[in-house]
């Protein structure tokens, strides 16, 4: 079992809703975060005095996935999300020990 | 020609009312856009208060309400309100001739602020003030002229077309100007793609919409100039057509969908924009239909704009230009001459003349205001450009234009 998290920009959360469900996976949770990469922010002029803009507001998904489906969530949420320019995000596969479902007290991949 | 201390009291609060509006219209335009452009486009309206208002004072009043020239603009004379002093003048026979100055310069500043909303999100804040200043002494002052300005060619001693607060002079020029403009600068970025631009504050869109319905009073009842019976009458007519355009509007939205509270306080504004050419010229009960007609007109429009592609970012043609259009010929339709010693009647007193004369008013107007938009756009883009680069844009306005942030916090 796996976490997928993914740091995407803020406008590309409906094509990569629409592939994920596309594959099944409907289940995810949205936080709003801000971040920089290794550009560290984005460089602005004002005139002729350059600055920059460290951190740029994005949007967080994690999605909990059996390991089988991990390659097509990946997938999914790079069609989505990829525009080619800098500040398109990154994914992280994290482990997860165990998942239960509060209602039920199902737990393992039945909760997923 | 003397001083009427009750006159002059209702005028000071009336210009003091309308220039309460642009604020108003600061936050309706600044709800509406996504937050990372919130502080940027209320800038836009504010910073139309500092410039409009001392343009008008040096020349802008000169041109629109000194001696004719050819019906076409005013003269120099008032330069630098050189003899606009504390006597009456013959524009308002009860009133000083400063206040009367002061109360026309707040339709100029909000006229100017209205076009702002068609390019929120992308424009250069530099463009726009020189877009400002070139539309303002280009276009509104001379449309201002023909037809409020004595032997305006559109006006009461040349044409008669009927305009009482700024139907024509207001709306249709910056509905129109600003579907120009639109046009010329082009979309937002990700609004081909369908990208969300889902309204960032949609309560401050309703405080700015009480700010304007608040103002309009001193807009409409205003423009009577006096403090009697037709200051009453055209306060009546507003409200009854904010009201009614309201009212409609919210059971349009939901009918197609959920009764939406944007809905309801665009409705009262469409219900504004069509009353005021008509709100001196009209049985006050006559606002019903009007106010009813807008809404079922702009919706619409509304509904329809998205599918050209335009994008008219914030409806300022939809709701300003075609309830201006319709509110300048609804004037020849109701307009009575019992209202008013200035009005005359109109279609249904059985004068279909005066409908012809609104749609001349109309047509010639909007064909001025959108080429002339268009060419000082154009002027303004191959100069000092009027756009921001697309990193600009997508971190938006308010940092990249104003380096301050609408909202708290040092993250975003």
């Amino acid at each position: 079992m796996k976490k997928v998290e993914a740091i995407i920009r803020e406008e590309k959360l409906e094509p990569v809703k629409k592939y994920l469900e596309e594959i099944g996976y409907f289940g995810m949770t949205i936080t709003e975060v801000s971040g920089r990469g290794r550009q560290k922010g984005v460089p602005l002029k004002w005139g002729s005095k350059e600055y920059r803009l460290e951190f740029l507001p994005k949007l967080k998904i994690e999605v909990v996935a059996m390991d089988d489906d991990v390659p097509a969530i990946i997938n999914a949420i790079i069609r989505g999300a990829r525009t080619g320019e800098i500040g398109d995000g990154k994914i992280f596969i994290i482990p997860i020990d165990d998942a239960v479902r509060i209602r039920t007290g199902d737990s393992g991949n039945n909760a997923v | 020609m003397s001083i009427n201390t009750g006159d002059t009291a209702w005028m000071l609060v009336s210009a003091a009312m309308v220039l309460f509006m642009t604020p108003g219209l600061a936050f309706f335009y600044g709800g509406l856009v996504r937050r990372k452009n919130f502080l940027s486009t209320i800038m836009m309206s504010f910073a139309c208060l500092g410039l409009i208002s001392v343009l008008w004072a040096v020349y802008g009043y000169s041109l629109a309400f000194g001696p004719d020239k050819a019906g076409l603009i005013g003269g120099l004379n008032f330069f630098g309100l050189i003899g606009v002093g504390q006597a009456p003048s013959a524009y308002a026979s009860t009133i000083p001739q400063l206040l009367f100055m002061a109360f026309q310069g707040m339709f100029a500043i909000i006229t100017v602020a209205l076009i702002t909303g068609a390019v929120v999100e992308r424009i250069k804040f530099s463009a726009l003030t020189l877009f400002s200043v070139l539309w303002f002494t280009l276009v509104y002052l001379p449309i201002a002229h023909w037809v409020w300005g004595a032997g305006g060619w559109l006006g009461s001693t040349k044409l008669g077309a009927l305009d009482f607060a700024g139907g024509t002079v207001v709306h249709i020029a910056a509905g129109i100007s600003a579907l120009s403009l639109a046009l010329l600068l082009g979309p937002r970025k990700g609004f081909k793609e369908k990208e969300p631009m889902e309204p960032g504050n949609i309560p401050m869109v309703a405080l700015g919409a009480g700010m304007l319905w608040f103002g309009w009073f001193g807009f409409n009842a205003g423009s009577a100039l006096t403090a009697g019976g037709l200051a009453s009458s055209a306060f009546v007519a507003t409200n009854l057509s904010a009201a009614t355009a309201a009212f409609v509007w919210m059971v349009l939205s939901w009918i197609y969908r959920r009764p939406s509270l944007l809905g309801v306080v665009t409705g009262g504004v469409a219900g504004l924009v069509a009353i005021t050419p008509a709100a001196g010229f009209i049985q006050p009960i006559m606002a019903i239909p009007i106010g009813a007609g807008v809404s079922l007109l702009c919706y619409h429009m509304m509904l329809w704009r998205p599918k050209t592609g335009i994008d008219e970012s914030l409806d300022v043609f939809a709701v300003h230009g075609m309830g201006g259009i319709w509110g300048a010929l609804a004037t020849g339709i109701f307009c009575s001459a019992a209202v008013s010693p200035n009005s005359k009647n109109g279609l249904i007193y059985g004068n279909p003349k005066q409908v012809l004369i609104q749609l001349v008013a109309v047509i010639s107007v909007a064909a001025f205001a959108f080429v002339m938009t268009w060419i000082l756009g154009k002027i303004v883009n191959s100069t000092i450009g009027l756009r921001v680069s697309p990193a600009e844009e997508s971190v938006g306005l308010d940092i990249s234009q104003h380096g301050e942030r609408a909202y708290g916090g040092n993250l975003r």
